[in-house]
């Protein structure tokens, strides 16, 4: 039992955090916020992929650099807590790891190793209106090779150049691999809860596609996919919650009202408590995620859920309560506790919301319960 | 990060598994009346086990081999515990003594008359109790005013202790008191060991809300200890406070009792609208969100292993552990009372289900948030300790003991 990141991972995540404070201060974060439209920082993008971490985690034959998923998870945390507005998580927890989950042999060969190089965005569009995705009502449909119909929103859909859409078919849901380049695609900007990162409306009228992993499987190799997603999510998750929680504590210190520090009221200093709980028991079932995830261990689905709920539910939190223990000035444009709070819901909402992932996570402990009873 | 156990750890966990089945006592041959903490019957047959386990080297497998101890590893005895639990043969009768109490004891005393106490705590033939809390310090620890005077090689004791858990049952206790009220509140304790028969001190239990008397009121008059079972310095009894405090809640951390395996098999053998309570959406999202607590406590519980294991002690962060274990129990007691409808107010072992164990749970847990450290001295603990925050404004810092204000 280790419960911990290796002294090699900490190097890692050091040399990450100095990187990121001096590349991606919040003041790129909020260029970008102040732009609508752009979805992310080109500049900023370049520079990390610069750095190889796109690769992290692919492995060497498809020319990552195979480090493995709990040195993601550290870049992650760091990726999180500088809010750096790239549409990372969408090209390496999402793209990526869809070809590596479902894609054939050709497929990742001819495309992982772009990704690692960082010379594609990639993208998953999931998503076609209002109400959890229901597998079995889809309306972007796959027919004869060929894509028709809205998804809406796809997270880095204008940035992107490939996308992995899931559509019906007549053999059932199917994951498609489409060029998003092409003529038959159209693409507009819809404006989110989170400027910092950007979003499309994607129209396909007859787009050429070529299928990811078996026809008929999508709904569940995407909910595989997304099992993956939500484990790095929560670091980016947790990254971002102590973050908010640092800047709550420091402006506590600095804040003076009726004579004294404000960090002195219990009021406050309970409500920071509460925040460092919240937290501690995102990062516990995180880590968790990232054991499972690192060793495909069969408690992988589960732990993924129990990550994705607890890392939701303790950003929400420390997002929210920095804002309030900020008062009026954590109100303001001008302040930067929105900027965490817009970043919370965003990473909250991607891969599906914690309603949905807390009914996983309730099946996927009774299907843990039910494995082991026959183990035993 | 690995949540695997090694190879060594796997082969020791295969070995106690083994030995625990061969050797642990049968609980079944006691009546359900038998099986409740206390009874006579059942603290005969944890007593019984501890023997066992202590001619095996399994009863205090942490501690140094000088102590008594087998000098394993605190995951080595986190393996037995949990092996314990799982065989259900886990008692609490030892533990104030063997986990929170002796090391501290130890740490301060290493003379042969303390030494001499150790094996028939490790044996179970000896219970040890805390009596640190008193009628006008509770969270206050150091607030305590029961007064131990010097009288040549002995020491005069007066006053009062409460809350004092298992005191009824206990052999030897260990005693917070007041030697100095002349200066400031910390710097004038004085802690001692005290043989529970000692003439001048009376145990009276109290009944607590959910009717069990396991928690005690102690009164001490005109006490007389010698100077030889006096723990660490005249007037530095705090120092032997904060490492009992320490250990305490490092191990209410680690979280025990009624697990989310034990709701959900309530929640399945209970009829609802449709099928069982567990086919339910609201009570499925509340099972989500209590999992993800309790598996918290479990996992940070490992995280204090690895600090342990490295020679760290406890940090506050087993603050945070011990708040989310009293309180997600609190809230899953209530909710499994609730699934019931209105057979949830039933509580005898043959009326209720799962013999009342929720009820039991349900009617305990606001101490569980009490004993231990209150939530809000938890939560000052880690705003101050973990988060760095002020310390409150403070009428008794820097002010002699007896000109400290006080009510009631």
């Amino acid at each position: 039992m280790n419960f911990d990141y290796t002294d090699e991972q900490k190097s890692l995540k050091d040399e990450a955090r100095r990187f990121l404070a001096a590349v991606s201060p919040l003041t790129a974060v909020r260029a970008v916020l102040e732009e609508p439209g752009i979805g992310h920082d080109p500049a900023l993008w370049k520079r990390i992929c610069e750095q190889g971490w796109c690769g992290a985690a692919i492995p060497e034959g498809y020319g990552g650099l195979g480090m493995g998923y709990v040195d993601l998870c550290a870049l992650a945390e760091e990726l999180g807590r500088s809010l750096a507005p790239v549409p990372f998580a969408s090209t390496i927890y999402q793209f990526a790891e869809a070809l590596v989950i479902a894609g054939n042999e050709e497929q990742k060969q001819r495309l992982l190793p772009l990704v690692s190089a960082g010379e594609i965005i990639g993208t998953l569009a999931a998503s076609e209106g209002p109400g959890v995705l229901r597998s079995d009502a889809l309306k972007v449909r796959y027919v004869d090779g060929k894509l028709s119909g809205t998804k809406v929103p796809v997270i880095d859909g204008l940035a992107a150049n490939w996308a992995i859409v899931l559509a019906a078919s007549d053999e059932g849901s199917v994951l498609v691999l489409v060029d998003l380049s092409q003529g038959s695609v159209q693409r507009e900007v819809v404006a989110t809860l989170d400027p910092t990162r950007g979003a499309a409306r994607i129209h396909f009228d007859g787009a050429a596609g070529e299928v990811i992993g078996q026809a008929g499987q999508g709904a569940q190799l995407l909910a595989r996919v997304q099992d993956h997603a939500a484990v790095l999510l929560a670091f980016e998750q947790v990254g971002g919650a102590d973050r908010c929680l640092e800047m709550a504590r420091d402006y506590a210190l600095e804040r003076y009202a009726f004579g004294r520090q404000i960090g002195s009221y219990q009021a406050i200093k309970h409500k920071l408590a509460d925040m460092f709980i919240a937290n501690e028991v995102g990062r516990a079932n995180a880590y968790y995620g990232a054991w499972a995830l690192s060793t495909q261990a069969p408690e992988l689905p589960l732990a993924a859920a129990a990550a994705r709920v607890a890392a939701s539910a303790a950003y929400w939190q420390a997002s929210k309560e920095n804002i309030q223990t900020h008062g009026g000035i954590g109100f303001t444009w001008e302040a930067d506790c929105h900027l965490f709070y817009r970043r919370a819901r965003h990473l909250g909402l991607v891969v599906g919301a914690p309603r949905d992932w807390k009914r996983r996570l309730a099946t996927r402990i009774e299907q843990q319960v039910a494995a082991e009873g026959i183990a035993a | 990060m690995n949540f695997d156990d090694n190879p060594e750890e796997a082969a020791y966990r295969a070995e106690v598994r083994a030995w625990i089945e061969g050797n642990a006592p049968d609980l079944s041959v006691l009546t359900a009346e038998e099986r409740r903490t206390w009874h006579p019957a059942h603290k005969e047959a944890a007593r019984q086990w501890q023997v066992v386990k202590a001619d095996a080297g399994y009863a205090c497998i942490s501690w140094p081999r000088e102590w008594g101890g087998s000098g394993g590893t605190n995951i080595q005895e986190a393996i037995f515990n949990q092996e314990e639990a799982r065989a259900g043969v886990q008692f609490t009768y030892f533990m104030t003594g063997l986990h929170f109490l002796l090391p501290a004891l130890l740490e301060h005393n290493q003379d042969e008359l303390t030494l001499s106490l150790i094996p028939s705590a490790v044996r179970g033939d000896k219970i040890w109790c805390q009596l640190f809390s008193e009628p006008s310090s509770g969270s206050d620890s150091a607030g305590a005013r029961c007064a131990a005077v010097r009288d040549g090689d002995d020491w005069v004791i007066n006053g009062q202790k409460v809350w004092n858990s298992g005191a009824q049952a206990s052999d030897y206790g260990l005693l917070l008191t007041r030697t100095n009220p002349d200066v400031p509140k910390h710097k004038g304790l004085t802690v001692f060991w005290v043989d529970m028969t000692t003439p001048g001190l009376e145990v009276r239990p109290i009944k607590m809300m959910s009717g069990d008397a396991e928690l005690n009121e102690v009164f001490l008059t005109d006490v007389r200890i010698p100077d030889c079972q006096r723990v660490g310095e005249i007037d530095g009894g705090w120092a032997v406070v904060i490492s009992t405090l320490m250990n305490e809640r490092a191990a209410l951390g680690s979280g025990t009792g009624l697990s989310w395996r034990d709701v959900m098999a309530l929640a399945r053998q209970t009829p609802s609208w449709e099928g069982t309570v567990m086919d339910d959406p609201a009570f499925r999202e509340w099972f989500a969100d209590y999992y993800i607590r309790t598996e918290a406590v479990r996992l940070t519980s490992f995280r204090t292993l690895s600090s342990l294991s490295r020679g760290e002690a406890p940090g506050p962060e087993s603050s945070a552990g011990k708040l989310l274990w009293s309180n997600s129990t609190q809230d899953m007691s209530s909710q499994a009372v609730d699934l019931l409808d209105m057979s949830g107010l039933l509580v005898d072992a043959e009326d209720a289900a799962a013999n009342g164990a929720f009820q039991h749970r349900f009617l305990w847990a606001p101490g569980l948030r009490l004993g231990g450290g209150t939530d809000e001295i938890l939560k000052n603990v880690i705003a101050e300790r973990v988060l760095g925050l002020p310390g409150d404004v403070r009428l008794d810092k820097g002010v002699p003991f007896r000109e400290i204000p006080s009510g009631r």
